[in-house]
């Protein structure tokens, strides 16, 4: 196996690829919902207030913000950490941020090292919690699929394996070949997965402030 | 498990024929943004099984979660493309009817806020399209059809009772009436066909209640019955045909509002499904829908209804949210400002207010009977343990399921309690002024 030419076909056309998927495929995706929805769902357009719809999603952002997170505070804890985390650290990452402005001469700021370690533990931890918790809860492994094992971790590789090249643990070509093919691989799931909620969550939580806020004054966080 | 199918006869596997084609019709129609980001976006997290009843009254069994009762119904349709056998929508019925009340509460504990309750009505609409339907519910259909109310009730009968109820009335009140389909009527009162059949006494309280506030208001001939079991029973059609009647009655007498009884799913049929049911674009009832506890409420606070303070009563009160007047419809203060006038000792239940348990006899449990009972009264069990925590001695309720269901739950968990609806409450301890007061009867008032 030549990891050499693995890692740069990765880095250059992989990286193109995964992101053009990713990103066209968000697109498409709530295109195409926007339009069933236009002809199936007029109940969304009809109940527009945005002052719900925002509370509707801000007080599920905020950990501990709803009653539902308030009875799991762990699960809440965790789950803020793990999706404050997963956007934070791969956006921030001074690595990623060379890598930028190398390919496109634009980069963010970044954050130094260090707190990019701490925060990559502390994605890992959460990770660790929601997986625990998925085996450990009767009414969660019940209800789990293969598929939710299998999306969080790989969820989680990236992570890892940037972790582990990070600290020279391991074959550093082999780990960072993991590292890119995962993160390319969950990137091209993402729009045609659960993982969608990135984006529909916003939608799905916009109605129901419409419905049980804008229709019926009942807050539903 | 008998089943039937509509009009009559009795189904049982063998006897079910798929009609795949009807199936992928409702599928396809239904098939909006919603319901597919919902099926494709639910992360299995689990949140959703502990607000609901079901999964908590039958020992936590992950069985009774919400996100497995839609996957394991809808989500498994959606999946076969409506090609699915005869076994397995024996399944469907038993889930959408017999383990989910529709109360919505899960919609408030679940992240995405995926609106489980509405696609368990989807499942009970398919179901509906292969002839399966309780047999509770379906007997009300061709009521709703032929008589414009669930319980057959006739024209001369309803008449016949309001004038015997203001003859009973006029022994509290002086000057009584019922008012029939009387056109620019302030409200227009529609109440539950089990009022003029089994609790007359409902509309005596109303007409006293009304007569001493001064109101204008009347019963229409028609479109009286604000329930909706079509509703209910994924009889979509018929549902939307049921609200429609209501709403173009009030348009004719045109009246300001149409008022509901205490009932919870006749205010969620008028107020809410009823508009969509009934092909209305806008999602909108053509007339306002006030339901009964707003209107009481706005009696004690602008003093219309004055209540005696010797009449005040003295032992433990809990009121019990209906789900679909305090969750599905927002009104849940109004209830406990009533009984802030009313009782000196009010304890409420807890989790209260929008996030209250359903009592176990919503959904159409009620009407459906006894196959369903066990269930039902199992389904209740969380609420016998609710009341029975704040040792109250009244439950005051504004709507005719909880009251049954709470009545039956009373005597299952043995709960020692008085169940009242706010009519009662109110007829019991207000002041009627002088003027209205009968000339012979004196102040003996009406006990429960």
């Amino acid at each position: 196996m030549n990891w050499d030419y693995a890692y740069d076909f990765l880095l250059s056309r992989g990286t193109w690829i995964s992101f053009g998927i990713f990103i066209l495929g968000l697109i498409v995706r709530c295109i195409y919902l926007y339009g069933v929805s236009l002809e199936r769902d007029r109940i969304v357009y009809n109940h527009v207030k945005w002052s719900w719809a925002i509370r509707s999603i801000l007080f599920w952002l905020i950990p501990l913000g709803s009653r539902s997170w308030r009875q799991q505070p762990l699960f809440s804890i965790a789950v803020f950490v793990f999706h404050v985390t997963f956007i934070f650290v791969p956006l921030f990452l001074s690595a990623h941020n060379v890598l930028w402005e190398s390919a496109w001469g634009v980069s963010l700021w970044s954050m130094n090292d260090k707190l990019a370690d701490t925060l990559t533990i502390a994605f890992m931890v959460s990770a660790l919690v929601l997986l625990w918790r998925r085996i450990a809860k009767p009414e969660v492994r019940f209800l789990s699929t293969w598929w939710d094992y299998v999306l969080l971790i790989l969820c989680a590789l990236p992570f890892v394996t940037g972790f582990l090249a990070y600290h020279q643990i391991g074959p550093y070509k082999p780990t960072m070949v993991v590292h890119l093919l995962s993160a390319e691989i969950l990137l091209i799931v993402i729009p045609f997965s659960k993982l969608a909620h990135m984006v529909l969550y916003f939608f799905t939580r916009a109605f129901m402030g419409f419905e049980m806020g804008g229709r019926r004054n009942t807050p539903c966080w | 498990m008998l089943v039937i199918i509509v009009p009559g006869g009795v189904m049982t596997e063998k006897s079910i024929q798929v009609n795949v084609e009807k199936i992928r019709e409702i599928l396809d129609k239904n098939n909006g943004a919603r319901i597919r980001t919902w099926l494709s976006i639910c992360s299995r997290c689990g949140l959703c099984a502990e607000s609901c009843l079901f999964y908590l009254a039958n020992d936590r069994n992950p069985r009774f979660a919400p996100a497995y009762k839609v996957q394991r119904t809808l989500g498994t349709i959606y999946k076969k493309k409506g090609k699915v056998t005869p076994e397995f929508l024996m399944e469907c019925y038993d889930i959408a009817w017999g383990e989910c009340t529709t109360c919505k509460r899960c919609s408030l504990f679940c992240p995405f806020g995926i609106d489980i309750a509405s696609m368990i009505s989807l499942v009970r609409t398919i179901c509906y399209s292969q002839g399966l339907v309780p047999e509770g519910l379906a007997r009300t259909l061709p009521n709703y059809e032929k008589f414009g109310n669930q319980m057959a009730v006739s024209k001369e009968d309803l008449i016949e009772t309001c004038e015997w109820m203001v003859e009973e009335a006029a022994d509290y009140v002086k000057g009584v009436t019922i008012p029939l389909d009387v056109a620019g009527a302030r409200y227009m009162y529609t109440i539950n066909p089990r009022e003029v059949m089994f609790y007359p006494q409902d509309l005596g309280m109303a007409a006293q209640i009304f007569t001493v506030a001064g109101e204008s208001w009347t019963i229409p001939t028609s479109g009286w019955d604000s329930t909706n079991l079509a509703m209910f029973a994924g009889a979509n059609e018929l549902a939307g045909t049921v609200a429609d009647r209501m709403y173009k009655k009030a348009l004719e007498l045109g009246v300001e509002a149409i008022l509901i009884t205490e009932c919870g799913h006749a205010m969620r049929s008028a107020g809410y499904e009823g508009p969509y049911l009934a092909g209305y674009r806008n999602g909108r009832p053509p007339v306002p829908v006030v339901h009964s506890v707003q209107l009481f409420y706005e009696y004690l606070r602008d003093g219309k209804i004055q209540i005696d303070p010797a009449k005040r009563i003295d032992a433990p009160v809990t009121y019990q949210d209906p789900c679909n007047v305090s969750r599905n419809a927002g009104l849940w203060e109004q209830g406990r400002e009533i009984l802030k006038f009313v009782c000196n000792d009010f304890r409420d239940m807890s989790p209260n207010r929008h996030y209250n348990h359903c009592c176990g006899g919503g959904g159409g449990f009620i009407p459906m009977g006894g196959p369903f009972r066990k269930r039902r009264l199992r389904a209740g069990r969380v609420k016998a343990e609710q009341i029975r925590k704040t040792g109250a001695k009244i439950v005051v309720t504004p709507c005719h399921n909880c009251y049954d269901q709470l009545n039956d739950l009373n005597k299952e968990y043995d709960l020692g309690v008085r169940i009242v609806s706010l009519k009662e409450l109110l007829v019991e301890t207000m002041i009627v002024p002088d003027h209205l007061r009968p000339d012979s009867a004196g102040d003996e008032r009406q006990e429960g």
